[in-house]
């Protein structure tokens, strides 16, 4: 294991000059600003039946279930990857045994771009950022000795999200577990990708097309399972505000549910197996609001908007991931304070699912001793606190009932402006969403730079560090998959993946359902590389246009 | 600025590019997803003075020293290479010695940043 040895930060503005509390406007992170005390008369006008509700009852600001945690915890989540798909399974297992509740697959970034491992443009990457899976080979040893049909696995993966789910659905297969027995959660949201993460391959339109199928697919065969996580996560790591998390994440679930009602599914049929994905980031109340407006959008949204009738519909079940971007290089024991209270944020906000991160975040993927601390404050957070122990227990707080209600007519704003649009496509052509996020990003940063965002141990409150151990991704791991790779492709039958791959490129060029065919593919084994390469002949790649 | 590799983070990438070209400099963003002898290629078309590298996927080691060893080939020496990512310091340490003129680190100032490259072109 490597060790990393930090010294004092870059002074980037003089700390020991105080501001005068005039002077300085008091916001949250996003630039709201905040008063200084809350009272009665601010929810003057408020009706709490209509705009608040009770736990469990429409329109969910409180949270989706009357009992809350008292009936079950959140899942604790974490996602984890690295290096070949046998090292992974060991940390899989590791995490199982420490106490964790469900797993989340973290591949890396040529399994993302749909590049096996042995290609030109994935050198120098196997591996590097998350477990690298060529082949239903890598995914079988991947959840080696993990019964599918008793963990719920989430798996990161969006543009070949529908190769990789197929891989998961014959990896139960040859467990001998039936598909309406497999639990768990795609992310494939390919909307965010070219708001955010960027991790596209094909157009949005043969994207959307892909998308609809795993829906329509699901709502047939996977009743347990959600086939989408609909993500602001990604949205806010690139720089967005709180409110431009929330607009963009809820606007993405409508234009997937315009999709799938143009599909011809009803939306009582696929509506309740959406999920979502949010961050948790460091302004404590802030967050808290935004995942209360969330709820409260997207059950008004799924009700009047979309005619949606079963409660399921409307019930916004949410993952969430304590922020990344928050978390520093300088003085990392500070992180594992960060991520406590910014978990604590999500858990009294109701989320469904959780990961922290871990103090290591901004070296390396989390070494084993960090991954353990990030496990252990969720474990804290649900038997020590008594947060767990009663529904949205800051509800009727005039601050934060004050705070979500602001929030939700914000994100509202957002939505009815992307409406005009034409719809979140349009508005990704015309780069609305990633100029918002550029802006507020740059504004962000120059903040920081004039020391009036304070982040401490970088622009304040500097000091040396001790040294900490990191991860060390295995250098052989890229040749261990191609070796792989290899022997794979000398002993399958190259005539039946041929004629699958052949199959796959008719479907894709017309209106079929390409999920059987990419089944047909995965069991034959097929590489994810040559099944994306199918793809690509197909639908084409996509380039986008830079907004800085 | 470019984004070599397949990382697609470009958050850092368009905030510095955004804090060279308010701070007069003229900057051309490569997009994502460049090879080395792409990002050579459009360096030496541009007649950059300067070459930024954002990497946070952990793949430094392996495309940094080709884009080194390109520059080396192509006699062309005189333009700097700034890394920007996670970069642990030992990585550092090895990427200067083959001719890296800075590597910033998570935390690192767009000040500290701008200062820098002016100092390196000798404004």
């Amino acid at each position: 294991m490597a060790l990393a040895r930090r010294h004092a930060g870059s002074k980037i503005a003089d700390s020991r000059v105080p501001m005068k509390t005039a002077e300085r406007q008091f916001t949250t992170l996003s630039g709201v600003p905040i008063d200084p005390v809350y009272e009665p008369k601010d929810l003057a006008g408020v009706e709490t039946a209509r705009d608040i509700g009770a736990p469990g009852e429409f329109p969910y600001t409180r949270g989706i279930h009357r009992d809350m945690y008292r009936g079950k915890l959140w899942t604790m989540r974490q996602f984890s990857g690295f290096a070949t798909p046998e090292e992974t399974n060991r940390r899989y297992r590791y995490l199982l045994s420490q106490g964790q509740t469900g797993l989340s697959v973290a591949f890396d970034l040529p399994t993302l771009m749909g590049y096996d491992a042995d290609h030109a443009m994935s050198e120098g990457e196997v591996g590097k950022c998350g477990a690298s899976i060529s082949s239903l080979e890598d995914m079988e040893i991947l959840f080696r000795g993990i019964p599918l049909g008793d963990v719920t696995v989430s798996m990161t993966i969006n543009s070949p999200a529908s190769v990789l789910w197929a891989m998961y659905l014959a990896v139960g297969e040859r467990q001998g577990v039936s598909w309406s027995k497999l639990s768990g959660t795609l992310q494939n949201d390919i909307l965010k990708e070219y708001i955010a993460q960027k991790e596209f391959i094909f157009p949005p339109k043969p994207s959307m097309r892909l998308v609809t199928d795993t829906i329509e697919f699901g709502a047939k065969h996977t009743p347990k399972f959600n086939p989408i996580s609909i993500s602001g996560y990604h949205i806010r790591e690139a720089g967005s505000t709180a409110v431009q998390e929330l607009a963009f994440t809820l606007r993405d679930g409508m234009e997937y549910v315009d999709w799938a009602l143009e599909r011809g599914l009803d939306v009582d049929e696929f509506a309740p197996r959406l999920s979502f994905f949010f961050n948790a980031h460091s302004d404590f109340f802030e967050e808290i609001a935004k995942y209360r407006a969330a709820r409260k959008i997207w059950a008004y949204a799924m009700r009047d908007r979309y005619g949606a009738k079963s409660e399921r519909s409307m019930k916004l079940r949410f993952h969430a991931q304590t922020a990344g971007c928050s978390l520093t290089w300088q003085q990392p024991y500070n992180n594992v304070v960060r991520t406590a209270l910014q978990a604590m944020a999500a858990v009294l906000g109701g989320a469904q699912s959780l990961h922290t991160n871990s103090l290591d975040e901004a070296y390396a993927l989390p070494s084993e001793q960090a991954v353990t601390i990030a496990l252990r404050t969720q474990q804290i957070l649900a038997y020590e606190t008594g947060v767990p122990n009663t529904a949205d227990p800051l509800g009727g707080s005039y601050f934060l009932e004050k705070l979500t209600l602001d929030t939700e007519a914000a994100a509202n704003d957002y939505i009815r402006r992307i409406d005009g649009m034409g719809g979140m496509i349009p508005a990704i052509e015309q780069g609305f969403p990633q100029t918002e996020i550029a802006s507020a990003s740059y504004r962000y940063q120059q903040e920081v730079e004039a020391g009036e965002r304070v982040i401490v141990g970088v622009n304040r409150f500097q000091s040396d560090d001790q040294p900490i151990e990191l991860l060390q991704i295995d250098e052989t791991s890229g040749e261990h998959q191609c070796k792989k790779l290899a022997a794979l492709r000398g002993r399958r039958d190259n005539g039946a993946v041929q004629k699958s791959l052949d199959a796959l490129k008719r479907a894709s060029e017309g209106t079929e359902n390409t999920m059987p065919y990419l089944l047909d593919a995965v069991r034959a084994y097929a590489t994810l590389g040559e099944i994306c390469d199918a793809l690509r002949a197909v639908f084409g790649t996509y380039t986008e246009t830079t907004h800085l | 600025m470019a984004k070599p590799g397949l990382d697609g983070h470009d958050r850092g990438a368009k905030v510095i590019a955004r804090a060279l070209r308010d701070a007069g400099m003229e900057v051309i963003y490569t997009g994502l997803r460049q090879t080395p002898e792409m990002i050579v290629a459009a360096a030496l078309q541009e007649d950059v003075q300067v070459i930024g590298l954002s990497i946070l996927s952990g793949a430094h080691n392996a495309i940094v020293p080709r884009v080194m060893q390109l520059l080396r080939e192509k006699d062309m020496m005189d333009v700097k290479v700034v890394v920007g990512g996670i970069v642990p310091d030992e990585d550092a340490a090895a990427l200067k010695r083959d001719g890296v003129a800075a590597v910033f680190q998570p935390g690192a100032s767009l000040e500290e940043i701008v200062h820098f490259i002016r100092g390196a072109v000798g404004e």
